[in-house]
């Protein structure tokens, strides 16, 4: 091993990805970085402004308002769809004609985009001509998302799960199909009940895909912004207006480019430290404490 | 502990299977005695492990009827047959303990939690895991996981059968030679009945009292290890059983008279003239290749086209008329240059069709 013979030539493989990279993540963000440690008053004159604009951000009651918005609906969200994806997957056939209906079914709503998915539910809610809205208020139900806010946040709660629990149900569903039938052999020889043939056969085995889909779900459902955008624009009041929403508003409508950066980068790193946080938790449980995993 | 019955078993997996070529295990009557250790063998996609999953539960036969001793099973689950079963790749429960995971089928079974501590310790030290009890199964080596597989069919010291499914195809050699060898001291001390699938020649003969062969889904053999050897009933166990097989050569029969590539024998037995597909099986143990002197006068030409030396024996590769023999030397045996070929007549075997032909008288 010590005596392989250096050649620095590999770098020029690394240097298209870099370059790419470069221009597509590092500078843009670097500019964000920029403003974010800098004040302006217009004719691209610029001061530096040190921390200044991240102390603000983070005292600012409308930042801490958002981001506990941004929380609990993220929390919502994760358990509603995790559970609901790893019940569906399981309750679907393995093998027979239906494999693939059930599969197109579900793939159905991944495919349409998020600002049509929004729209899809702003029409059907709506109390005067739209379908479910209309038949609520029928029932005799209040129901109105643009002037409550709990029907505001049910509205956008139950198009995020019709939207992306069929991601957490396909991931599982591959994570499932993967398992031997010789494990539910042996389980059944084992005289295993059907909790625990799921707590230790299916549950295991599904760790990893389960991770990826905690991970992408929480951190889409964290950058949420098109659905509340669309419905709403944030409101009622500011009871929808989450991180990414504020964030706009804030860099496009009052042109508070320097708040607005500072904002962005620590957006960036909550939505980084938790996803390292799951990461690091979900590939732990279960794996001895003081022996890494070999295989 | 129980005898088990087949009766006309049988087995498709298409649902209206139309002649006999559709049946993956085609019909078997058999007693499995109380005790004793089989062994199932046969290559691969011969219906071994259907008749195996067919005893265990795990599959419900299109035919027949199994019994364990005087009740019939044949709708039973694996739970209510108590049955263990180890399969071909080990199953382990990765988030458990090794302890765990050998406590779990007595765990699911609502035994006593002092017993299980006894036996899953008991356990724990034939399979030499004990220093490993309290660590997560995740990530042991194939073999230690597949003792675990072992162990917790074992750990049942009530069940009526184990049953075993290729168990030692991801073992490494030395360790296969061992886990083998803890199955018969197991065997011997729990005395339960054993059904052992392999393809492997050597695990069945050491592992079993009695091999049944298969072959395309149906029993050609059963018998000890010793009359598969002596008398192949079908061409195939000749093949199958034995390094190299045995050698099938064309020929006929008729009196005393036995004929095989193009040459007459006269033996004791007395056969009748046989129709159909005639052929003669020898051993390459009972070949002797010598030169002329050695042979005085009985043997016959043989041309040798290869020798290998196997350590204690040299098998030698050859044609006698044109057709290709196998015979098995010491080691120390000088092959000449024209050899012949002497051949114990007292050991040869007549197939008809396939099938062993006794002597008539």
């Amino acid at each position: 091993m010590d005596n392989k013979p250096l050649n620095n030539k590999a770098w020029f493989f690394v240097l298209p990805v870099f370059f790419l990279v470069a221009i597509s993540a590092i500078i843009p963000l670097m500019t964000v970085v920029n403003y974010s440690f800098q004040d302006t008053f217009g004719n691209n004159q610029f001061f530096w402004a040190g921390t200044e604009w991240y102390e603000e951000v983070l005292s600012s009651s409308r930042f801490h308002d958002a981001l506990v918005r941004n929380l609990i609906f993220s929390g919502i969200i994760l358990a509603i769809e995790i559970p609901l994806g790893i019940a569906i997957a399981l309750s679907m056939p393995r093998k027979g004609i239906w494999v693939p209906v059930c599969l197109i079914l579900m793939a159905l709503p991944l495919l349409i985009p998020w600002n049509v998915v929004g729209t899809i539910w702003q029409v059907f809610g709506r109390a005067d001509i739209g379908l479910l809205g209309r038949t609520l208020s029928e029932l005799g139900f209040d129901y109105n998302y643009a002037t409550n806010w709990l029907d505001a946040w049910i509205t956008i709660i139950v198009m995020d799960v019709w939207h992306w629990t069929s991601l957490v149900v396909l991931l599982c569903y591959s994570g499932l199909v993967a398992i031997p039938e010789a494990y539910y052999q042996a389980a059944r020889i084992d005289g295993a009940s059907k909790w625990k043939v799921f707590r230790y056969i299916q549950l295991p085995k599904m760790q990893r895909v389960l991770l990826i889909a905690v991970l992408l779900r929480f951190m889409d459902s964290f950058m949420i912004y098109t659905e509340p955008f669309v419905l709403t624009g944030g409101g009622p009041g500011n009871s929808t207006t989450f991180l990414s929403i504020d964030l706009v508003k804030m860099a496009i409508g009052q042109f508070d480019l320097g708040p607005a950066a500072a904002m962005s980068i620590i957006y960036f790193l909550i939505i980084l430290l938790m996803s390292w946080v799951f990461y690091t938790l979900m590939t732990n449980f279960g794996v001895d404490a003081p022996e890494k995993e070999v295989d | 502990m129980a005898q088990i019955t087949l009766d006309k078993l049988a087995h498709s997996y298409m649902a209206n299977p139309k002649n006999d070529n559709d049946f993956a295990l085609k019909q078997i009557d058999y007693v499995w005695e109380d005790g004793g250790a089989y062994a199932l063998l046969g290559p691969s996609g011969c219906g071994k492990t259907t008749l195996l999953n067919i005893i265990s539960g795990l599959l419900v036969p299109s035919k027949g009827h199994i019994r364990f001793d005087t009740t019939d099973v044949t709708e039973m689950s694996p739970e209510q047959r108590n049955i263990a079963q180890v399969f071909q790749f080990p199953v382990i429960y990765d988030t458990m303990t090794v302890e765990e995971n050998l406590a779990f089928p007595l765990v699911n079974r609502g035994v006593d939690k002092a017993e299980i501590r006894m036996r899953v310790g008991d356990m724990l030290e034939t399979l030499e895991l004990t220093d490993k009890a309290s660590r997560r199964a995740r990530g042991l080596t194939a073999d230690e996981k597949q003792k675990i597989s072992l162990g917790r069919g074992l750990v049942r010291y009530d069940v009526n059968a184990i049953l075993f499914d290729e168990p030692l195809t991801v073992i490494d050699p030395h360790m296969k030679w061992q886990l083998r060898t803890k199955l018969k001291e197991l065997h011997e001390q729990f005395g339960h009945t054993m059904i052992y699938v392999t393809h492997d020649q050597t695990e069945a003969l050491t592992f079993a009292d009695k091999v049944v062969v298969m072959y395309e889904g149906e029993v050609v053999q059963i018998g000890t290890p010793e009359e598969l050897f002596d008398e192949p009933a079908h061409t195939f166990v000749g093949y199958f059983i034995g390094s190299p097989g045995m050698n099938i050569l064309p020929g006929s029969v008729d009196g005393h008279q036995i004929r095989l590539a193009d040459h007459g024998f006269k033996v004791d037995k007395h056969y009748d003239a046989l129709a159909g597909l005639t052929e003669i099986g020898i051993r390459p143990e009972f070949i002797r290749v010598t030169d002329a002197a050695g042979a005085a006068g009985k043997g016959v030409p043989m041309q040798v086209s290869s020798v290998e030396n196997i350590g204690r024996h040299q098998i030698v590769r050859g044609k006698i008329n044109g057709y290709s023999v196998d015979a098995v030397v010491d080691e120390d045996a000088r092959i000449p240059a024209e050899a012949y070929a002497v051949i114990d007549t007292s050991r040869l075997t007549v197939y008809q069709d396939s099938h062993l032909v006794r002597a008539s008288r």
